[in-house]
């Protein structure tokens, strides 16, 4: 883990073009350097390598279709562990030709399959039709005897005479939320002219041009006379029935039911031939899938890359301009040389480094341990260009203060074991890739969860609260049989009193302090709040006193890196003197309570709230004082940390004011020592240093001596730093007090919990009634998990987290700063993969 | 046992539920036969059982003992339902890789 940010310099690389798509996939493999955009006011259409891209988006959209129809197979993409590089210009036209010969192939299968599977649903149709009015034929055996007369050429149906009338018949399918409709039409159009049988499919079919899947009704119409035929054949038109034409006697029927049979086995034997052919042909392109869709990404980010390099006049190079850390400009150099060798370039490509004014991105390496620190504090802010970061202080302290929080140690049992759980199996799980967003954010925190796991089983020993309930290693420091020894009880005493209290001033009571942690007899006692609140909360007050100073003091290591020397003394110094001489004493002043005052003075014991208030108004001669000298002492540091709020307040703007009007008023009495002044007055000035390669970036001021220098906003930004710093250090302390809060309503929690649900599954006397413990302990561990892990758990994150950002950062860091985002294949994001494709 | 009847998650759950009770509830047994004083509120108590008692503590002592008890059948439950869980998981694996 670093201290500060790395240190970056611009550079200039100068790529030839042959080797140029070469010496970007180098970059992009190694992922060292940001590129900057060249031509920012050139839309994306006129840039120079649009076509290009264009080609990469057209074999994606191949893809995508591909994939897709892959993913309807169900058939399982395999993915490489290693990926593939980007592919030279030559065999990219190879990968085109391929990708769009395969869509070909493709997209006349599907369409083949499709034709096949609307005949064979107009053949099904025609079976059943004809199998179903069959039925209806035979029920109304009349129309057997009747002669069949010509066919009517009017829409297929056949004529028969009866009684002297025409008798047509109009035979076919139609959906059976249809069929009311269609017969109330025919019976108003037609009045009576025609008879309508109708009888439902057994078998659902598919609708091929909607998809859906419901079922069909098969209807007979006979009708008289041809212009009501007409009229039923308009009628059927309109609701899309499907026509068949209609036997006319048994034979011809049983013939087209046994020519339809062989037919639609014969379509079936096609269909399922068709279908082996397409799942052959996917599979064979899945076996390619995943090399070429990461292929194009990777060529299509290169051309990206060369689309915001610019050309040089000759036109025979192109220049970029990257931001790359100081400490990777000889594997930069290297990796040019590489994609110069693979390119075949004549002449090398090479890098330049070039001074810049702007900021450069902040980079700060981390890895699989301490990216998840890096992250939560990257999420207030990244730190300015060359800014001290906190996060390695917050891989310690992140966890402490969520395990005072959250203290309780078989809940940091189980916390801690989840978070191994995770740690051990990563790679299994960096495979699997979840797609549920709330697992992917636990399991990128999983080093801190255990952090704060380890942590809590720590401060849980400490409180000494396992599942509510106190452990008793080393045995009480309290003995009850002393108070029966000394006489101060009897038996008579226990059974007049409900409530007893034990002296520690009787000989033999309290035998010394338990050698870690709290007293476990104090989870028997009634008044065991009064004792843990003072206690917890005047530890939030140390702490938080503590971790304010160590933030006061780490901007000490700002003022000096960025050459503000003036800002130790009229900033750092007011604002420590401030915070000690107040709530530094204030501690002081706990500490000293617990010290010097033991169980035989502890009724004469005063209340340090009660002194330190006095200390403010001045008004401290009633009560007996702490320590001898305790008024003086008190007034010197009252009047310290008053002074040091105007310094804080007027300190900086008015030296700044000296140094715009001069800064040598001082100086010019004194002749020839100004000489000697001048060039040891390095504040103001940056510094080169002898070497040439550094002395470019380190001019680095946050402030560089403005040309206009305007007092009054120098002023108002003071005060408000002033105020803001000396109200934040009381209204700051006091939000420390949230470690005491949250630990106490956990302990409540977990006890209320336990009283609740365990002890019931405790108290079954009955025989058989002790099976209730089973699952009175899966409720109770069940609860456990979601109110006192989960709830508690991202609460006490979250406090912790609030106190990093505000109560710690806001001492030191400006967090105001870019981050630096390398050009690296592996960063970009994929697709296919976002849709579930891959 | 031959019959799937829960999927993975939940085989995974009981197998955690089940490992986490075993351990648990064997501690809070042992602690409740050496009759540690901090689970005094949680035995059946009766305030018959304090005052009328010739040998005092033997009826507290008694009481500890049985919940002691109760805790340690609980325990085995849990072995056997931890078993269950296991075979469950153990089918679901084998199917998820007959399947692939």
């Amino acid at each position: 883990m670093v201290f500060r940010s790395e240190e970056m310099c611009l550079a200039q690389l100068f790529l030839q073009s042959g080797s140029e798509y070469d010496c970007i996939s180098e970059l992009g493999e190694l992922g060292l350097v940001e590129f900057r955009d060249l031509n920012p006011s050139v839309s994306s259409f006129q840039r120079r390598f649009v076509s290009e891209i264009k080609r990469c988006e057209e074999m994606e959209r191949i893809l995508g279709y591909l994939l897709r129809e892959i993913h309807k197979a169900r058939i399982a993409v395999p993915e490489e562990d290693e990926s593939p590089l980007a592919p030279p210009p030559r065999q990219v036209l190879e990968i085109m030709e391929q990708l769009q010969r395969l869509e070909m192939e493709l997209s006349e299968v599907a369409k083949n399959k499709e034709k096949l599977q609307r005949n064979l649903l107009e053949l099904t149709e025609y079976t059943h039709m004809l199998k179903i009015t069959q039925t209806f034929i035979h029920s109304r055996s009349r129309y057997e005897e009747f002669p069949t007369m010509e066919t009517d050429s009017a829409g297929g149906c056949t004529g028969m005479q009866r009684l002297g009338a025409k008798l047509g018949f109009i035979s076919g399918l139609i959906q059976r939320v249809k069929v009311e409709a269609f017969e109330r039409m025919l019976w108003r159009v037609c009045k009576g002219y025609t008879i309508l049988s109708y009888a439902e499919v057994d078998e659902s079919l598919t609708d091929l041009d909607t998809g859906e899947i419901g079922k069909s009704v098969v209807f007979l119409i006979s009708f008289w006379g041809d212009q009501i035929g007409q009229k039923v054949q308009k009628i059927c038109d309109c609701y899309h029935c499907h026509l068949y034409p209609h036997p006319e006697n048994d034979e011809e029927r049983a013939d087209v039911l046994d020519s339809l049979r062989t037919r639609i086995q014969d379509l079936n034997n096609v269909l399922h031939r068709t279908e082996d052919y397409l799942r052959q042909v996917l599979q064979k392109a899945s076996e390619s899938a995943f090399s070429w869709v990461v292929q194009v990404k990777k060529m299509k980010a290169i051309y990206h890359i060369l689309n915001l390099c610019s050309f040089d006049v000759t036109n025979k190079c192109l220049i970029a301009e990257v931001w790359c850390p100081i400490s990777d400009l000889a594997k930069l150099r290297g990796a040019l040389e590489e994609g110069s060798r693979k390119g075949d370039a004549t002449v090398p490509s090479f890098v330049n480094r070039i001074p810049c004014t702007d900021t450069p991105p902040t980079l700060l390496r981390s890895n699989k341990f301490t990216s998840g620190f890096q992250s939560i504090v990257e999420a207030y802010g990244v730190g300015d260009y060359r800014e001290v970061s906190p996060a390695p202080y917050t891989i310690i302290t992140f966890p402490f203060l969520f395990a005072v929080m959250f203290g309780d140690l078989g809940h940091g049992i189980v916390m801690s074991l989840f978070a191994l759980w995770m740690v051990l199996t990563e790679k299994k799980q960096n495979k699997k890739r979840s797609n549920n967003e709330i697992w992917t954010t636990f399991f990128n925190g999983r080093y801190i969860i255990l952090m704060m796991g380890l942590f809590s089983v720590y401060t849980g020993l400490i409180y000494n609260d396992c599942f509510s309930k106190s452990l008793n290693i080393f045995g009480s420091g309290w003995s009850i049989k002393a108070m029966f020894t000394n006489q101060q009880w009897t038996n008579k005493t226990l059974q007049n009193n409900a409530l007893l209290t034990m002296d520690p001033n009787v000989s033999g009571v309290f035998n010394g302090p338990y050698p870690f942690g709290i007293d476990p007899i104090w989870n028997m006692a009634v008044n065991r709040l009064s004792f843990l609140n003072s206690y917890k909360m005047k530890m939030s007050v140390i702490v938080g006193v503590i971790h304010m100073s160590f933030g006061v003091v780490l901007s000490v290591f700002n003022h000096l890196h960025f050459k503000q020397k003036f800002n130790v003394y009229l900033l750092f110094l007011p604002e420590l003197l401030f915070l000690l001489c107040l709530f530094g004493y204030l501690v002081f002043m706990i500490f000293y309570k617990w010290l010097a005052f033991s169980a035989r003075e502890s009724n004469r014991a005063p209340s340090i709230l009660i002194h330190f208030i006095n200390m403010f108004i001045m008004q401290g001669k009633d009560i007996t004082p702490l320590y001898p000298g305790q008024t003086g002492l008190q007034i010197f540091l009252l009047l310290v940390a008053m002074l040091s709020v105007p310094v804080l307040l007027l300190g900086k703007p008015l030296y700044l004011y000296w140094l715009y009007r001069g800064g040598k008023g001082l100086r010019r009495r004194r002749g020839y020592e100004r000489v000697r002044r001048a060039s040891e007055d390095n504040s103001i000035t940056p510094s080169y240093d002898d070497d040439e390669e550094e002395g470019f970036d380190e001019v680095s001021n946050r402030e560089p001596l403005p040309k206009q220098f305007d007092f009054a906003d120098v002023c108002l930004h003071q005060a408000i730093h002033t105020i803001e710093f000396c109200l934040g250090c009381i209204s700051n302390t006091a939000s420390y007090l949230r470690l005491w809060a949250l630990s106490l309503a956990h302990a409540q929690l977990s006890e209320v919990l336990w009283a609740m649900v365990m002890r019931l599954g405790f108290k079954i006397t009955t025989k058989v009634g002790v099976v209730f413990l089973v699952p009175v302990f899966g409720l109770f561990a069940t609860l456990t998990v979601s109110i006192l892990l989960v709830m508690e758990g991202l609460s006490a994150f979250l406090h912790a987290l609030r106190l990093h950002w505000v109560e710690f950062q806001n001492k030191f860091y400006h967090g105001t700063g870019v981050k630096f985002v390398p050009f690296d294949f592996s960063l970009l994001p994929s697709v296919f993969e976002q849709e579930g494709l891959l | 046992m031959r019959v799937l009847f829960c999927g993975p998650k939940l085989a995974a759950c009981g197998i955690v539920l089940s490992t986490w009770g075993v351990v648990m509830l064997g501690l809070l047994g042992i602690f409740f036969i050496t009759h540690s004083a901090g689970l005094i509120e949680d035995i059946p108590l009766q305030r018959e059982d304090l005052y009328p008692d010739p040998n005092p503590p033997q009826r507290v002592y008694d009481l500890y003992n049985q919940v002691g008890y109760n805790c340690f059948i609980a325990a085995a439950i849990y072995v056997v339902l931890g078993a269950l869980s296991c075979c469950q998981m153990r089918l679901n694996k084998k199917k998820e890789y007959l399947v692939q």
